[in-house]
């Protein structure tokens, strides 16, 4: 193929490739390796590298893989749905209500996002203990006779501190969408007769679609992959599959199946994320901006 | 502020108990690191500062602390670089592919975090290098780089071309053309994205915990000290300090991105920056 170049495309190109060489580096070459890897076999210290699917058949087929994923798929769906469900609200407030101070809000819900977050998450277990702060503010309101205990230690306790963890990713694409919306097809939709309901869901909801499938799967992908909150305040319930593949790389020694474990869910986190994307390009479809 | 057309506006209502919830835990880090007891529970019993002093003589965390200076700095001088170049090139230049190299360049932002750490670890396995801080730092640039492109596209997409030209066409060099104009208009930006893949390097954890050699970072310091009750004062009160540090930084951080705006006269109170 001859390429014919502009001076201009060379130096764009120029530009760009110490960036593109890095990611090359860095980040394509790891990832085909690790794909490599999860076809070999560990024994001990030793790799064997003769290809197998052997890590595959027990990624697949041993029962307590299948768990683990379909667990973190779970959490992860419901995570994913309670959050943008809750920050919904939230960014159609800052877009259609809040006036002046649009910044001031936008930094304050950005705020404790920048705290540590392993410390956020042991917070949480704080508040949600045995002895924690909720139970113990309930106890003296007299709303309770004892501590509740399903708070804490279960898939529960982990949904809840994602949802936290998470939020700022869930409202700033759903609020860059709806800023985006020219305000006069609201006011047309309004004149044409409809009602407050009718005219969010034929209208604002659709052209705010891109920025609710953005949010869907800025919080979707990466809490397939958290192994600390699970870790914190799952309990053995909780145990997500980014735990099983750390345990896999550290205990286990097991580097392999760690590998296709991961290559397992990355593919099952992708394929989820184009159903999510396509679902998302039909549903938005109908109003065009 | 806002419209209260019909009756209480629930969403506004909405809107601060849900902040309530965003600010939940991390307001409880300053009342338990002044909280003069060894258990993290409430009733509060007294204050006390003698936490921040457990801290000041820790060795450990000390070390700790000087590892993550180190790496942060590292990576948030190399992501800005890689991201300024990045940035100015989708900024000025139209090329083949620009699409696809771009998005792959910012892949790392929708890959789970335990995915890069778990490639990068096996890459380096493979190679027979030896884990160590720098080894922190190329996975931190690789995740710190999309954020600062993010943040500095907009700098160099609002830069007006002219101002170039016209330093060219006066007889300025192609570099001193960068040095003398291009620089000092973007600057405010990259000073921003400096503060912001800063931050981001200092709190990372899972690819530390899986990169880190001998040679712990803080998340991964304070992560192992998190399995031991007694030691759980001295960690809020850590926390208190780092939540302090974040905020003035944050705050820097969009001081200047507000600047860069007004420099090259947009509105600075857009949402931009950071997503």
């Amino acid at each position: 193929m001859a390429l014919k170049l502009s001076s201009q495309e060379r130096q764009g190109l120029t530009l760009i490739s110490p960036t593109l060489l890095y990611a090359l580096v860095m980040l394509a070459a790891p990832l085909l390796m690790v794909a490599t890897f999860s076809f070999w076999t560990q024994n001990y210290l030793e790799i064997d590298r003769t290809l197998t699917l052997d890590n595959y058949r027990a990624a697949w087929g041993e029962p307590i893989y299948q768990v683990l994923l379909a667990r973190s798929l779970r959490i992860s769906v419901i995570v994913t749905v309670a959050t943008v469900l809750l920050a919904f609200p939230v960014a159609y407030f800052l877009s259609f209500h809040v006036k002046k101070r649009k910044a001031l809000w936008l930094f304050l819900i950005t705020v404790p996002f920048w705290t540590s977050y392993l410390l956020r998450v042991f917070l949480w277990k704080v508040i949600l203990g045995y002895n924690g702060v909720l139970n113990s503010a309930l106890l003296n309101l007299g709303l309770i006779d004892e501590p509740l205990t399903f708070i804490l230690y279960n898939a529960n306790a982990v949904v809840l501190t994602l949802a936290h963890a998470w939020a700022p990713f869930a409202i700033l694409p759903i609020f860059v969408a709806l800023e985006k919306i020219d305000r006069s097809l609201l006011e047309a939709a309004e004149d044409l007769g409809d009602g407050p309901v009718r005219r969010f869901f034929r209208v604002t909801l659709p052209l705010a679609m891109p920025g609710v499938v953005a949010a869907t799967l800025i919080v979707l992908i990466p809490t397939v992959g958290d192994f600390i909150t699970p870790k914190l305040v799952g309990g053995t319930d909780g145990l997500m599959i980014a735990n099983m593949i750390q345990i896999q790389f550290g205990k286990a020694n097991n580097a392999p199946l760690g590998a296709a474990l991961a290559v397992t869910s990355m593919l099952t986190v992708a394929a989820i994320s184009l159903i999510v994307f396509l679902a998302g390009r039909r549903l938005g479809g109908r109003v065009k901006p | 502020m806002a419209g209260a057309r019909r009756g209480p506006n629930w969403l506004l209502v909405y809107a601060v108990a849900y902040m309530v919830f965003l600010y939940a835990p991390v307001v409880l880090l300053p009342l338990f690191a002044f909280n003069d007891a060894t258990i993290v529970a409430f009733p509060l019993s007294g204050f006390t500062t003698k936490w921040f002093t457990v801290l000041w003589e820790t060795e450990a965390l000390h070390g700790a602390v000087r590892n993550s200076l180190i790496v942060a700095v590292s990576s948030a001088l190399i992501a800005t670089m890689l991201g300024a170049s990045a940035a100015r090139a989708m900024a000025r230049y139209r090329f083949p592919a620009k699409k696809g190299i771009v998005g792959f360049i910012m892949l790392p932002l929708v890959l789970p975090e335990i995915i890069v750490a778990v490639a990068l670890l096996v890459m380096l396995m493979q190679l027979g290098l030896s884990l160590s801080l720098w080894t922190v730092v190329a996975g931190h640039v690789l995740i710190c780089t999309p954020f600062a492109i993010a943040i500095l596209s907009s700098a160099f997409q609002g830069l007006d071309q002219s101002l170039e030209e016209a330093s060219l066409d006066l007889g300025e060099s192609r570099w001193g053309t960068f040095r003398r104009v291009t620089l000092p208009l973007v600057m405010p930006g990259v000073v921003s994205s400096l503060l912001i893949t800063f931050t981001i390097s200092l709190d990372e954890f899972i690819i530390a915990f899986f990169l880190t050699g001998t040679d712990v970072t803080l998340p991964v310091y304070i992560w192992s000290q998190l399995r031991f009750p007694s030691k759980l004062p001295s960690i809020m009160a850590l926390g208190a300090i780092l939540l302090a540090l974040s905020v003035l930084l944050l705050v820097l951080a969009e001081w200047f991105r507000r600047r860069a705006a007004a420099r090259q006269g947009k509105d600075a109170t857009a949402a931009g920056g950071l997503l």
